[in-house]
């Protein structure tokens, strides 16, 4: 009898454990197919034009999607510029005065910004920005991914900053260094890779967000500078192009994506490799 | 700033300080009204995310009052959803938000446990680096680029493999299954959310999965239990509150998916019963509708779905945090 | 079948000093009734022999690595049935590694192998129709730092027996839980919060809860790796005085770097070092007459 009873735990041990496999395939696959139809769609699709042109009028080919990149580049790149001096600012804050219950209120606030959904933020910055400029704008895009760059970068720069051993602090002090300056002049530079890296992944994340700049910067088929008119970006367009009925721009949409992808890869590896995190940023 | 009591070379005497208000002030006091000001910059920097959050509340429910008042409590038990007449009911939002959610979950849970334990306790580690890493890439794809696979690969294959069978087979006993098999649908929605959640929710299971103590494992399988036995005895229950938070996380993420969902979840305001008929959520119809709404009403009512969208990712996201928090300070006494 | 209770009845035997360590107490099979209650029927997988039949531990030529790290080298050693053997040696020479190659806990690390045999009641444990789940009941362990499960004291004890299907049904296994915490002397002290969790008795009975975990499965052979290095000198007497009453009934194996525990409790020594069998014999010959010089070092103290 025990024998039998042995037998049945022994297949149940190797059912289950053989489940937790199944598990993992079947969460690894989708990656996997994902891949693989952005290299066959897209890679095809891949041109010079598509560098190069801009978009075609509606229904003709031969179009391509460079404004879109240039778009995306001109939204990332505003949006750090407003987003990651007040976002490190707030992280030095929150390193410095975390255990006080205001420190411990503003990481709070903090994580449950980093979970709205990102619409949210597009209409929030719509009805501040966009109402009170009077139409769609670079400005308003930039700021709704600054809006959620800002969250995003102060706790990576909370966990970076307190990393630095309080030796290093306590180094400084004994030296008779002010607090702002064994802040500013030794700790953050101690930190500087790691929050880096944290700025990297976040500028990363906001590249291929297409919701939040819906309503706010809202596309332009053709070449923009101006802060105050709207602008065409990468996601957009890819979204734009998903749910149409040409298959030119289907295909131009995968190629998009691709170009989007190899990008946030690239700058995730980049950053991984300053600073080789050990830690997960939420 | 000490004086300089040396003697400049050539033996001449120190020059005379300058008389400044600034070396009227003794150099320690300096020192601390420079820290007085920073301080006072930094907690002010602290200040700018509860005001940004603050405003954010402010600027949406203002927007959304109109409606608010205009409707009251109707608003989210009406089930109509006509812009031409006017009739603004949330019914059919909150519902297709909270089955696709739910149901996301109920996928995702188990496979991100099943992982989290294959790579915790199973996967060498030439195997489960290269997993873990898959798992994080999954998490770096963009919702849109989600969608666009969705739309052509995904909806075709659950309309082909999954719906379409069992629709047939058990459409008419099972009303889960009913009806014609859309494709674009509830079940496309909530699997294609599960997939994007599953590295969030696996992260959390892994951290808590490794961090129970070595010598309780030990001391189940030095008992004579299987290694499965150990891991459901033993090592699930001691990381069961880390796995319900890190879940909890996953289904604040679920609950505000914008993009991916839009496009493959079809964008009928309806309430079906049958998983396999188009839905439509809170997030999408933002997306959809949005840019289009004409008249106050109609936009005063999308901005009390923003509202009421931003309420409860916003209840569900504080309390996935105070788990995560409550776990990670009993870590620490462990 | 003989009557399991008339089996197992033996009167307690209080620990001895250093004086008298090693004599053997006969096992006494005077078949007197004692006031424990009726051991629960738990069927046994069928082995060569019945219950009485000595079992031994027998190691041949046996060698562990970890990686490339030798730590045991070519260990032979026979662990007798019913006695208490001690493994001695300084820190690192091998002794905790080769008792948890009894129990092929080390299989729990990655990247490590063996050569050689050890061999229970004559079966290979490492042949490939070895049931190592199978192999953990029949050996127990009992951990240096007590690890019970953050559970009831009474889920505690019942786990083994539970997740073994030792017993059918909720009377039995009361009784065993009762029975096992009897053996290891904690009855007394829990009997009235059984359950109550299991975190919050002391290091000492917390440990000796340990033991009446392992017992509960009802074991051949007990391995004990420095089961009291981290209690006062009181619970460590009373392990002590647990292991000797123990050991009329299982086969145990005790890891110890305190050489006066060695020396009060166990009838048979061996001195480990460097992963090396350096001498094995009676303790009282091991303590007073050593034949090996290292050994005769180790023991006064020259190091470790």
């Amino acid at each position: 009898m025990t024998d039998a009873i042995n037998r049945r735990r022994k297949i149940q041990n190797t059912v289950w454990l053989t489940l937790t496999g199944v598990a993992s395939l079947l969460v690894v696959v989708p990656l996997i197919l994902i891949f693989y139809h952005l290299i066959s769609s897209g890679a095809g699709a891949l041109n010079v034009a598509f560098f190069t042109r801009l978009p075609a009028p509606v229904g003709e080919t031969g179009g391509g999607m460079a404004n879109a990149l240039l778009g995306t580049a001109q939204l990332v790149f505003y949006a750090g510029l407003f987003g990651i001096p007040i976002a490190v600012a707030v992280g030095v804050f929150m390193a410095e005065a975390g255990r006080t219950r205001f420190g411990s209120f503003v990481r709070l606030v903090a994580d449950v910004m980093n979970g709205i959904p990102s619409i949210v933020v597009g209409i929030f910055v719509w009805a501040w920005v966009v109402v009170a400029m009077g139409g769609f704008s670079l400005l308003a895009g930039a700021i709704a991914l600054a809006v959620m760059l800002i969250p995003m970068v102060a706790r990576t720069t909370e966990e970076m900053v307190r990393l630095v051993p309080k030796e290093l602090r306590e180094g400084g002090q004994a030296l008779g260094f002010t607090r702002w300056r064994t802040t500013l002049g030794i700790v953050l530079p101690a930190a500087k890779s790691g929050i880096l890296t944290g700025v990297l992944v976040a500028l990363a994340r906001i590249a291929g967000e297409t919701a939040p700049l819906l309503f706010t910067a809202f596309g332009n088929p053709f070449w923009e500078w101006r802060l105050n008119e709207p602008v065409a970006s990468l996601p957009l367009l890819i979204y734009q192009y998903a749910i149409s009925p040409y298959d030119d721009w289907h295909r131009q949409a995968w190629a998009a994506s691709l170009v989007l992808i190899g990008l946030v890869l690239v700058v995730n590896v980049l950053a991984r490799s300053i600073f080789k995190n050990p830690y997960r940023s939420r | 700033m000490a004086s300089r009591a040396e003697t400049t070379p050539g033996g001449a005497p120190p020059a005379a300080p300058k008389k400044s208000l600034r070396a009227l002030v003794p150099s320690r006091a300096r020192g601390n009204l420079a820290d007085q000001v920073y301080g006072t910059l930094l907690q002010g920097c602290g200040l700018i995310l509860p005001l940004l959050f603050g405003f954010m509340i402010l600027q949406i429910g203002r927007e959304a009052w109109f409606a608010v008042s205009t409707f009251g409590g109707g608003f989210v038990t009406s089930s109509s959803w006509n812009p031409v007449s006017g009739e603004f009911g949330a019914l059919p939002f909150i519902y297709g938000t909270i089955v696709s959610s739910f149901l996301a979950l109920a996928i995702a849970v188990p496979l991100s446990v099943g992982l989290a334990i294959f790579l915790t306790e199973l996967a060498p580690l030439w195997l489960a680096r290269p997993i873990a890493f898959a798992t994080e890439l999954l998490a770096a794809i963009p919702s849109v680029v989600y969608g666009l696979w969705g739309i052509f690969v995904l909806v075709p294959f659950l309309r082909s493999t999954i719906q379409e069978p069992l629709s047939e087979a058990l459409g008419g006993v099972i009303p889960f299954f009913a009806g014609p098999a859309y494709g674009f649908s509830i079940l496309s929605g909530a699997v294609i959310i599960s997939i994007m959640i599953v590295p969030f929710i696996s992260a959390v299971a892994r951290e808590v999965l490794e961090a129970v103590p070595r010598d309780q494992r030990e001391a189940a399988l030095a008992l004579g239990a299987t290694r499965w036995e150990m891991t459901w005895h033993v090592a699930l229950p001691y990381a069961l509150p880390g796995i319900i938070g890190g879940s909890i996380l996953g289904l604040g993420r679920a609950l505000g998916e914008t993009m991916a969902v839009t496009m493959v979840i079809g964008n009928r305001p309806d309430i079906p019963v049958s998983l396999f008929a188009p839905g439509y959520t809170m997030a999408s119809v933002l997306a959809n509708e949005f840019a289009e709404a004409t008249g106050d009403l109609y936009l005063s009512a999308l901005m009390e779905i923003a509202l009421i969208l931003f309420g409860i990712t916003l209840v569900v996201n504080v309390l996935a945090q105070l788990l995560v928090w409550r776990v990670s300070k009993r870590g620490g006494q462990a | 079948m003989e009557d399991p209770t008339v089996a197992r009845a033996r009167t307690p035997h209080p620990p001895t000093h250093a004086g008298t360590v090693g004599r053997e107490r006969a096992a006494t099979s005077t078949p007197e009734t004692v006031v424990a209650p009726p051991v629960p029927q738990v069927s046994h997988p069928s082995e060569s022999g019945s219950r009485e039949t000595a079992v031994t531990v027998e190691a041949t030529d046996f060698s562990f690595w970890y990686g490339a790290n030798q730590a045991l080298k070519q260990i032979n050693l026979k662990v007798p049935s019913r006695k208490v053997t001690a493994l001695i040696g300084p820190s690192g020479c091998g002794k905790s590694t080769f008792l948890r190659s009894i129990n092929r806990m080390n299989d729990l690390i990655p990247g490590t192998r063996h050569d050689g045999d050890i061999e229970l009641d004559g079966e290979s444990l490492f042949s490939p129709d070895q049931d190592v789940v199978r192999l953990r009941r029949r050996v127990g362990m009992v951990f240096q730092k007590s690890n019970p499960f953050p559970k009831s004291i009474f889920e505690n004890v019942a786990y083994g027996p539970r997740v073994n299907r030792l017993v059918d049904s909720r009377r039995e296994l009361e009784d065993l839980v009762e029975h096992s915490l009897k053996r290891a002397a904690l009855w007394d002290e829990v009997k009235d919060r059984l359950d109550k969790s299991a975190l919050g008795l002391s290091g000492g009975q917390q440990q000796r809860l340990c033991i009446a975990r392992a017992l509960a499965v009802e074991p051949e052979v007990v391995l004990m790796d420095e089961p009291a290095s981290a209690l006062d000198p009181i619970a460590t007497q009373k392990i002590e005085e647990l292991i000797y009453e123990l050991k009329s009934d299982y086969t145990i194996v005790i890891v110890t770097h305190n050489m006066q525990q060695a020396a009060r409790v166990s009838d048979r020594t061996a001195f480990f070092y460097l992963g090396e069998l350096i001498e094995v014999g009676n303790t009282d010959v091991i303590f007073t007459n050593p034949k090996k010089e290292q050994t005769e070092a180790y023991i006064t103290g020259r190091f470790g």
